[in-house]
């Protein structure tokens, strides 16, 4: 009973209970939903597109998360995960012949690198000059797709770099590429946060900044630090849309990215006031984005129209997340009890 | 006269209006042609639903919110008003009257969940850009173009100024809502209020301020702008399209931004914003008269520009912070007095 309890207290059971919903609901109404076969040795299945197609937004949720739980945010991810791509496919090059123009290992650090300096950029603002989070990712979001755009000249590069797509399109062991990438990020980032104190100082910053400062903690550079890390998600990020695709469109990729990502993160849990993070949480908000996704073409609805459920979920978990919310549908509980 | 003028909230409209002619004048002597009443007026022309768009939003972040759906909402606009005039085949005014009514409706629904639950405006704003979005698409999915002759009228008639130059009745909408909306932050009782609520909510609410009546009313202004801001874009466009108004809202708060208003809230004014907007019209039109750049480098200079304007109001605010602290030391009874 106690561990029931413990559980009903943990924040992850309500993403997981909406996880469960959605694939519940599919499990009636939506045939083969579960099926999985293999073929070639590598596995199919509409749960291996769901964890293959949410890859990318994981990647960005597990910086976002951090960023969030400081109580600051980044609307410039989809423009630095555009960023990224432009960069890795000008150094590969649109050759025919998939020669790349620089070696594969250098495109993908170049990438990596410019988008680790787009964090950097960010946290420079947020954490030295003290502009408010959203204003100062605002500037590169703005500016970012303009950066990626000049970057590809404003065209779209198509590579044929066989062994680059691997990252989005690879299978390792019978499983997407795109999913070891993932776990190996979410194990290192939970590595850090939660068996070093930084965890607990993120926290700390983002639950009372003045605080945090007066009881030692370098706020300004664990700010720094957030928003670096996130710029270095999006550009692996970056990579495995780029990847998945084997092309870049500065204009379109990673577009609505940063919405996603954060509707991920809150929706696992991490209030957007700071304090406490939920990382697994976040995979499970993201995971959950594109299972609602997948069932909606599932039941050939426009995918455009997915944006008003989406829109409609948000405002749900809102709600749930609000205390006054709940504290009114407390009331109108205890009035209905007490009527009786 | 001179020093009310200095002030440094008056310093950075100064500053945005100096930036302006700057670049009107460089584009002026750099380009034959620039310069002219009409090419002036055009700035106008071409931005009418940004400015009417900017002057919803000064309202938002002056109070210390974020509207973050008036793009899409511009897009269900016009998405609404062709689908009612084209397929439906409804008076043009009465349609315009629904579009109006719908957007007015939205911004009061998302009002009402931001002040009643508390909720952060950015997130039930950012749902609200999902969800004008993604009903856009239930009204159609493709173009829809417009051919009644009310539209045409109002996209091709011309109000003429000085000296053969004109307006177009987009243009004269817009400049009637930035007055209006200048009117209304400074002189009246709501207006007030905005500002109380930006410089600090709680007090606001101590002074007895009908702050949650004002909250919600605000962002119905911003929907119903960004509804009227959409009927202004078919009067452009001539057609409803679901994608139309994408990424309004960033280019909205630049320009808000550009024009003075500070992002924490409590200052800035409508007319800071419609010099913002000119420095946006001119800094795309210069891009087209220079010929090599592509267009995406408005979005660079754009943002550079966001950031150079942020990074002057922080330095403002630290100097401000730091004359307080000598006023308190040099003369307490004074202070308190007030």
């Amino acid at each position: 009973m106690a561990s029931v309890r413990s559980l009903m207290r943990s924040r992850l059971v309500w993403p997981l209970a909406a996880l469960a919903c959605l694939f519940l609901f599919n499990l009636f109404f939506t045939p083969n939903f579960f099926a999985m076969e293999v073929k070639e040795g590598h596995l199919y299945g509409n749960l291996i597109d769901i964890i293959k197609n949410a890859a990318p937004i994981m990647l960005l949720a597990i910086g976002l998360t951090l960023v969030i739980a400081t109580r600051g945010i980044d609307i410039s991810v989809g423009s630095v995960v555009a960023i990224s791509a432009g960069v890795v496919a000008i150094l590969l090059g649109g050759d025919l012949a998939g020669q790349p123009k620089y070696p594969v290992p250098v495109a993908i650090g170049a990438a990596l690198l410019v988008s680790t300096a787009a964090g950097v950029w960010n946290g420079l603002l947020v954490s030295r000059i003290g502009m408010q989070p959203i204003i100062a990712t605002l500037i590169l979001f703005v500016a970012g797709r303009g950066i990626a755009m000049v970057f590809t000249n404003a065209m779209v590069i198509w590579l044929y770099v066989k062994p680059f797509a691997i990252f989005g399109q690879g299978y390792l062991l019978g499983l997407p590429f795109s999913l070891y990438l993932v776990a190996v990020m979410l194990a290192l980032t939970a590595l850090v946060t939660r068996r070093t104190a930084i965890g607990l100082f993120i926290e700390a910053v983002g639950i009372n900044p003045t605080a945090a400062r007066f009881s030692g903690i370098n706020a300004k550079n664990m700010l720094l630090g957030v928003y670096t890390f996130t710029g270095f998600c999006a550009g692996v990020s970056g990579l495995v849309v780029c990847s998945t695709v084997m092309s870049a469109d500065g204009n379109n990729a990673g577009n609505l990215f940063e919405l996603d990502a954060i509707l991920a993160v809150v929706l696992g849990g991490t209030s957007l006031n700071g304090g406490k993070f939920y990382l697994f949480g976040s995979m499970i908000g993201a995971l959950i984005i594109q299972t609602l996704t997948t069932t909606i073409y599932a039941f050939n609805v426009p995918p455009e129209i997915s944006q008003v459920v989406k829109a409609l979920v948000v405002y749900a978990v809102s709600l749930l997340q609000s205390e006054k919310f709940r504290a009114k549908v407390a009331g109108v509980f205890a009035r209905g009890r007490a009527a009786a | 006269m001179t020093r009310r003028l200095l002030e440094s909230r008056n310093l950075s409209i100064l500053a945005t209006l100096a930036l302006f002619l700057l670049m009107f004048g460089a584009g002026s002597t750099a380009f034959s042609g620039f310069f002219s009443v009409q090419n002036f007026l055009n700035l106008f022309i071409d931005n009418a639903y940004l400015l009417i768009i900017a002057v919803g939003m000064t309202f938002v972040i002056i109070s210390g919110g974020i509207d973050l759906s008036v793009g899409s909402m511009l897009g269900l606009a016009t998405m609404i008003s062709a689908s009612l005039v084209e397929k439906s085949h409804l008076n043009p005014l009465l349609v315009i009257l629904i579009v109006l009514s719908i957007g007015t409706a939205l911004g009061f629904f998302m009002g009402c969940l931001i002040q009643f639950f508390d909720l952060p405006p950015f997130i039930i704003t950012l749902a609200g850009l999902y969800l004008g979005r993604g009903l856009c698409y239930v009204v159609s999915i493709d173009t829809i173009a417009i051919s009644d002759p009310f539209f045409d009228r109002a996209a091709h008639s011309q109000i003429p100024i000085i000296g053969g130059a004109f307006l177009s009745p987009s243009a004269v909408i817009a400049l009637v809502v930035a007055a209006v909306g200048a009117y209304v932050l400074r002189f009246t009782r709501f207006g007030r209020t905005v500002y109380a609520m930006g410089g600090n909510e709680q007090s606001a609410l101590l002074m007895g301020l009908p702050v949650a009546r004002t909250k919600i009313g605000i962002y119905a202004l911003s929907g119903f702008c960004s509804a009227l801001a959409g009927v202004v874009f078919t009067f452009y466009t001539l057609s409803g399209y679901a994608l139309d108004g994408k990424g309004m809202e960033l280019d909205a708060i630049a320009t808000v931004v550009i024009g003075g208003t500070l992002l924490t809230g409590g200052v800035g004014n409508a007319l800071g914003t419609v010099v913002g907007v000119l420095v946006y019209g001119t800094i795309q039109v210069l891009i087209v008269f220079q010929g090599t750049l592509n267009s995406w480098w408005t979005r660079i200079v754009i943002g550079f520009l966001v950031f150079v304007f942020c990074l002057l109001q922080r330095v403002f605010e630290a100097r401000k912070g730091t004359t307080v602290v000598r006023g308190v030391s040099r003369e307490p009874a004074a202070m308190a007095g007030h």
